[in-house]
Formats: structure tokens, sequence, C-alpha cells
């Protein structure tokens, strides 16, 4: 059977592997020999259900857009992942990995941050376990993310900057890898997305795949048949897409969408679109798709939502794209900032600017009457509000 | 035989510098290898800046950085090698992260090397085992031999492995870090660089990361073969100028 899932050597198609210097070679060794393992243990999963439920607030709704559906003569579901603790599907997967860290003897977390929601996530399965937490953070995204810094520093982490190269998300996973190898042994790094060497674009897949188990429970009950016939998510490093699309890889029923984000459009140089600009190359320990100079050095890409704004994607995406089984499209900065208002006005959601990009994909295709739409309503707006005051002038 | 295992052959031990090309000026390189050989330097490390180099630390992360605003290119470098084996005759290995040779283009990449004369690579992100399967007969088509590291915490076995697959030198990095200059080495680095002189293994093994001086020269040198030095060169060239290279050298030994 053709499966879009991860090979046994850590390859998605052409994509993955792990492409890291020897020194961090011991820490992901360790992890690639006993990622399965560990979560297959019995312990393991009660552990981390039991806090998926009581801590994070799961299973999130899914909830019918009745207005959103009516006006787009479509059915039309929100995964609302928006509701998780700390705003965003993000903590899945950190209570996962921590989990899995303390297994390993783990005894200090690093992480890497953008906008501060995976930073902020991980910074609160850290104070529930008491464990001691760094984040790194672009020196630039320090002073744009205030809220979320201020948030990491309550919850006892110590947040460094990463004063590198282009001062945001890519210098400061670079920088915590490097604190990886300076800290062989007592540290674990929990990366934020599907993206990194093998495996982690597999391992974080499986923590956020809880989207796509519960989507299935929910949409037997509602609809009597347990998949869409659309499946859409928004794509930076693609962890939200990875997990509402995870049980619906192989089902050839699906089609599958991922929203990038086109910044001030493709061609203007200031872009987001990994899979209309990205060439094929090594970011971050993996082989994937990349924006980078004709002369393979990466460069910054750019997205009004900090969110989407990595210069590369997750191996599975690339392998989805190169292989089309999955349909990539780009929403433009100012498509999103609408939607932020529409969804808010229509719905009652104030989204995430990351996961207003995917439903802007509304205007961009028609659907049919009966077509079952589910959208991955990833995150909340609130930490957006800034970007939302200043762009609307509320 | 490779220019890099004539050295390796030589009763004395190895005093190999590592350098960013186009750093500190763009046009510096060819005269920095020059002023490295003169010195007396063994081998010489010429690095192919990238944009994100992961196991580097903030002195050559930097010097990288300069060397690209200077407008550095992979054809740049091989244009300023062009005629660099009339003047040059000791082993010259390049030292870059495995994209920007994928997007120059592998095989390409390594024929422009044979062309210009150089003998090895040294890619700390293209892991030993993929490089085995998918390169190593490339890049022996093109003479050119690639080094890996080791580091305090692989084990055993994949030192062998890793032995075995190697036709240059082992890199060893002296302790678990980024690259950066240290000023003494401990007891357990000493035990470290013993115990692996002690494996009896087939390739010479050449110390990294930390060497600054005089000093941490011959601690980690008594159980190897030679020595790299990179970040603390770097910072003798911020500090001093393109033009005084015989000064650093002249310090170490």
């Amino acid at each position: 059977m053709n499966t879009y899932h991860v090979n046994e050597k850590g390859y998605y198609g052409d994509f993955g592997g792990a492409y890291i210097p020897e020194m961090l070679y011991p820490n992901v060794e360790e992890l690639r020999q006993r990622y399965l393992e560990i979560t297959a243990q019995d312990d393991f999963k009660a552990e981390f259900d039991q806090l998926l439920k009581d801590y994070v607030g799961r299973p999130t709704p899914l909830y019918f857009a009745s207005r959103l559906s009516k006006k787009y003569d479509t059915k039309i579901y929100l995964k609302r992942e928006d509701l998780c603790h700390t705003g965003a599907h993000k903590i899945n997967n950190t209570i996962g990995q921590i989990l899995l860290a303390k297994r390993l003897g783990k005894n200090r977390i690093i992480a890497e941050t953008g906008a501060g929601q995976h930073g902020v996530a991980t910074a609160t399965v850290c104070a529930l376990m008491g464990i001691q937490c760094v984040v790194y953070m672009g020196e630039l995204d320090i002073k744009r993310q205030a809220p979320n810094v201020a948030r990491m520093k309550m919850l006892g982490a110590e947040v460094r900057p990463a004063q590198s190269g282009s001062k945001t998300l890519k210098d400061a996973t670079n920088e915590a890898i490097r604190d990886w190898i300076n800290n062989p042994v007592d540290t674990h790094y929990i990366i934020g997305s599907v993206v990194g060497p093998h495996p982690y674009p597999d391992m974080v897949a499986r923590f956020q795949a809880v989207i796509s188990e519960e989507c299935k429970v929910q949409l037997l009950e509602a609809e009597g048949r347990d998949y869409p016939d659309h499946v859409i998510a928004c794509v930076g490093g693609g962890s939200n897409a990875a997990g509402i699309y995870y049980h619906y890889l192989d089902d050839p029923r699906v089609n599958i969408i991922a929203v990038e984000a086109a910044g001030k459009g493709i061609d203007s140089g200031e872009s987001a679109a990994t899979s209309a600009l990205g060439k094929e190359g090594i970011i971050h320990g993996s082989k994937t798709l990349l924006i980078q100079t004709p002369d393979g050095q990466i460069t910054e890409p750019y997205s009004i939502s900090a969110g989407l704004d990595y210069p590369g994607v997750g191996p599975l995406h690339a392998h989805l794209y190169r292989s089309q089984r999955a349909e990539f499209i780009s929403i433009p900065d100012q498509e999103a900032m609408e939607w932020g208002l529409s969804l808010s006005q229509m719905e009652g959601i104030i989204p995430a600017i990351e996961t207003a990009h995917a439903f802007a994909l509304l205007d961009e295709r028609k659907f049919k009457t009966d077509d079952v739409l589910l959208l991955n309503c990833s995150g909340r707006g609130d930490k957006d509000l800034d970007t939302y005051i200043n762009y609307f002038k509320l | 035989m490779n220019r890099i295992q004539l050295a390796l052959a030589q009763d004395h031990k190895l005093l190999s510098i590592y350098f960013t090309a186009g750093f500190p000026n763009l046009n510096d390189t060819v005269s920095i290898l020059k002023q490295l050989e003169e010195a007396g330097v063994d081998i010489i490390e010429l690095g192919l800046p990238f944009s994100d180099p992961l196991a580097d630390g903030p002195t050559i992360q930097e010097s990288s950085t300069q060397a690209l605003r200077n407008g550095m290119t992979t054809d740049k470098l091989f244009e300023q090698l062009k005629d660099v084996r009339k003047h040059v005759s000791v082993p010259l290995i390049v030292m870059g992260y495995f994209n920007p040779m994928m997007q120059y283009g592998v095989e390409r990449f390594c024929q422009k090397c044979q062309k210009v004369g150089i003998d090895g690579l040294i890619i700390p992100d293209l892991p030993v085992d993929v490089y085995h399967e998918n390169y190593q007969e490339l890049f022996q088509q093109y003479g050119l031999l690639n080094m890996f590291l080791i580091t305090p915490q692989t084990n055993d076995e994949r030192i062998r492995y890793i032995d075995n697959v190697s036709e240059g030198f082992i890199y060893m990095v002296s302790s678990a870090a980024t690259t950066g200059a240290q000023n003494s080495f401990g007891d357990v680095q000493t035990e470290y660089f013993k115990r692996i002189g002690a494996m009896n293994l087939n390739a010479k093994l050449l110390v990294g990361f930390g060497i600054s001086n005089a000093v941490t020269y011959q601690v980690a040198t008594v159980h190897t073969k030679g020595a790299i030095i990179g970040s603390a060169f770097i910072k003798h060239l911020e500090a001093n100028g393109a033009d005084s290279v015989y000064d650093f050298v002249a310090q170490i030994r």
C-alpha cells in the first residue's frame, strides 16, 4: 500500500533523514531508538491521555460553523484547537515530549520559539513537571512578542536571545541546537514543529495525531462517516496540519489542502510560501524544501503571522507537495487579516493570524453543497491582538 | 597519494589552521593561504561560509556572516582558488555545510575542488552513513578525502565504523561543544585524548575545538597526530588584520 508516513530510514519519499553534526548523533540516536518503544508503553499512554484530558482540555470540540457553511454553501466543521490550554495545538506536542524526556532521564529542557507560542507551551509543561527550562528566541522576536516573553518568565523559564544571523526563529533554532551540542547528556530539546532531524518530524506528528483521532470519532457522530471530503490547515513548519492530516494521509477519499503564507505576495521577496519558492536542501538537520539563495544560503522569510515565517517546511509536507497528495495554496497577509475579522464577526471566534490563513482558502476554492470540510482552527488570536489593533486601527 | 595522506605520514606533529574564506576581506583568501604555508602550517582548512552554521560557536559564525556580507559565494571561492596550486603546496581542505554544496551540485562541487587542487572536505552535517552510502564513490572519483568528527560521546563501535570509512584523518572534537577557543584542557579531556589514542585506529587523529595557544596545542598532541586551530586564529585576524598570520603561527609552536 502507498503510505505517506515515514519509512524505517526516517524519510518521507525524498525528504527527511538526519543531517546532523556528529556532536548531536548520540542524542538523536537515543531518541530514534527509544521514541516508539517509550510512547507505546501503557504507563506513558495513560499519563499522556490523562494530561491531555484534565490539563489541556481534550477532546477539543468539533464545531459545525453554521453561518460560515451557509455563506459558502458547504458543510464546514472547525476543530477547535484554539480551546486548548495555552491557546493552540502546540501543547499536545510539549506534553508528549516532556513525558518522553522524563523517561529518558533528562532534567533540563531547551526549546526554540518564534512568536512565543511553542515557548509558552514548553515553559508550561516544564512548570507542570518542575523541570528547568531554557527557551531560545530571536532578539527581534523578543521585542515583537513581549506578552509571550512575559508569560514564559512567569512560568519560570529562562528566555535567551538568539543574536546570530537574522535574529529570528531560524536563528533561535540554531542556538537551541548549539545548546544541545554543549549539553549532550542531561538535556532534551523539545522541537515545536514537524521539522528537524528524524525522528522529530514523526514524533511530533504522532503527538499531534490526537487531533485527527478525535475528528474521526466526532465526524462519525455528526455526519455518519469518520472522514471529511477536504481537510484544511495552515502550514508553517506544519505541526497542526500534520496532526489533522495524520489519520487521513493514506485515505484516498480525503483531499488534503495546505495553506501557506504568501506574505506580501509570492514574488514580492517577502513571503513564506515554501512550496512555491523553496528548493530541496537541508535545514535544521532535515532534507526538505526551503527558501534559499541560488548559492544555498537560507533566506529570511516573511509573513505577518510570526508562526508561519519559517524558511522551510516539515519533510512530510515537502513529500505531500512533491507527490501531489496535497494541494498547496498560499494566502497573502491582507486576506488572512480580513479573515481574522470575518471569523470573529461571523462565528464569534477570534483566530490566530496563522489560523486565519486556512480560512481564507474558502474564497479561493468552490466546494459542493454536501462536501464535508474539516478545518483546523489551530490557535486563538489573543497573542495577535496588537497586530490586529495596529492593522485595523481598532 | 593524496597530499593529506603525505602530511599524515610525516614524523612530526601536525598543525592545521582553519579560516573562513572571504574574511576579513573578500579577497584575503589566497594571501592568507600563502602566509600560512610560509609560516610552516601543515594542513589548511578553508571555510566555505554558510548562513546557518550549526556546529560553530560565535566566532566562526560571525566570520561567516561577515564573509557572506563581503560577497563570498561558492563560485567566488573557486575563482579565487583558480591558480592557488601555483603558489601553495600544503594540503587544502574545504570545510563547509552540505546545503551550499547540494545547491552547487555535489558532483560539480567535487569536480571543481579537484580542478583547483583541493585535497579533502569536512562537512559537519553530512553524516558518515549517508556519505558512505551515497557519496563516497563520487568523492573518490575526484580524489577527495572526507574527514569525520568524533566527540567524547561517540561510542567505540561508532568510532570503529568511522575509522573504517575514513581515508584521511579523524577530526577529534575536544569536548562537548561548538567551535570556540579555550584557555586550557582539564583532566577529562586529557583522559579522552589518551583513551582514543590507545584505540590504535587506522586513521590518524587531529584534535580540534578549543585549541588556542601553545599550551592547548601541546596537551592536545601528546596522544594524537596533531591539532586544529580555528576560532583563535579568526580572532587574531580580526584584531591584527590579514597580514599578521606569521605572528600567530609562531606563538603556537
